[in-house]
């Protein structure tokens, strides 16, 4: 049997560390975000750092719960409605990962998207943000289109990404996120 | 006028608006992944008080954090809040943030310059 009190011992003390792969829910991913709150507020005291990993956070697993939502895709082979999330402290702050399944006609649109908001100061990021936040229109599922650019402000860095085509008709989509501590 | 009253929940913030005081009080978190379905009651109900609003409104907007979900509602408040305003009424907004909240800070500026709507920074009390 693993000796859990060896692995406990030996994770980094005063770290986070969180691995999932399964269906997302709005629920599952309030008590997510709800447990790493508290977590955050016990081990990182820094405000500007706590916030800014609790507010990737929040955009990357509501990202996650929306795009799932509306995939309406199946397929047992990859096992294509479970997402993958992780968190974890790594060395000077912190790493959030999500990855998941898409229809392959939307990758595009999304690399675009992230291209374009990779390429941007961050002036222009802030710029951006706010032609977006005055658009009246909402989408359909609330994020409203300012999720990835929130993040990039938050960071301050790239957008870490990768596409990979598994079928035809379905790709998998990574997101990484690195949060410096301040 | 009856006032708004909204309890909080770990996703939604303290509502109290009061037209009696014309004191209106927002506080707490706001990430839900749709904020706009909680925001829309706010938002009709000052749209009935600006039909006969106090000569003087203040605003106390006190987030613990705010998602981009809430972010477009919030200017909507905001924008109503600023039409009052415009119409003659004095309207007064409170943004507060926790010490050292560079981000929330960041964000009342934001609001404030792009309504071009003058905000009082507050720094919360401990």
């Amino acid at each position: 049997m693993l000796n859990f009190l060896d692995i406990h011992k030996h994770m980094v003390p005063n770290s986070i560390s969180m691995i999932f792969k399964g269906s997302v829910t709005f629920e599952l991913i309030d008590s997510i975000v709800m447990a790493i709150n508290d977590r955050l507020d016990r081990i990182e005291g820094n405000i500007n750092t706590r916030k800014k990993v609790f507010g990737v956070l929040i955009e990357c697993l509501q990202n996650l719960g929306n795009h799932v939502d509306g995939e309406n895709f199946q397929d047992n082979e990859y096992d294509s409605n479970a997402v993958l999330f992780m968190i974890d402290s790594i060395d000077g702050g912190y790493r959030i990962l999500t990855a998941n399944f898409i229809s392959t006609e939307k990758v595009e649109s999304l690399k675009e998207w992230i291209e374009e908001i990779n390429s941007l100061s961050k002036e222009d990021l802030r710029k951006k943000y706010n032609e977006i936040l005055q658009n009246n229109s909402f989408n359909t599922k609330g994020g409203g289109g300012l999720g990835f650019l929130d993040i990039a402000m938050k960071v301050g860095q790239k957008l870490d990404y990768s596409f990979q085509q598994v079928k035809e008709n379905i790709s998998f989509f990574t997101l990484q996120i690195t949060i410096n501590k301040a | 006028m009856e006032p708004l009253k909204i309890e909080p929940t770990l996703k939604t913030p303290y509502i109290l608006f009061d037209a009696s005081t014309g004191i209106f009080d927002i506080k707490g978190m706001s990430c839900a992944e749709y904020a706009r379905e909680f925001y829309a009651p706010i938002n009709e109900w000052l749209d009935s008080y600006s039909k006969n609003p106090l000569s003087e409104t203040i605003v106390n907007i006190q987030f613990k954090y705010f998602n981009t979900s809430s972010a477009k509602s919030l200017l909507l408040l905001l924008q109503k809040l600023k039409a009052i305003k415009s119409n003659g009424y004095n309207v007064a907004i409170n943004w507060f943030y926790e010490k050292n909240d560079e981000q929330m800070i960041q964000d009342g500026e934001n609001y404030s310059e792009i309504l071009s709507l003058p905000f009082n920074l507050k720094e919360i009390e401990q």
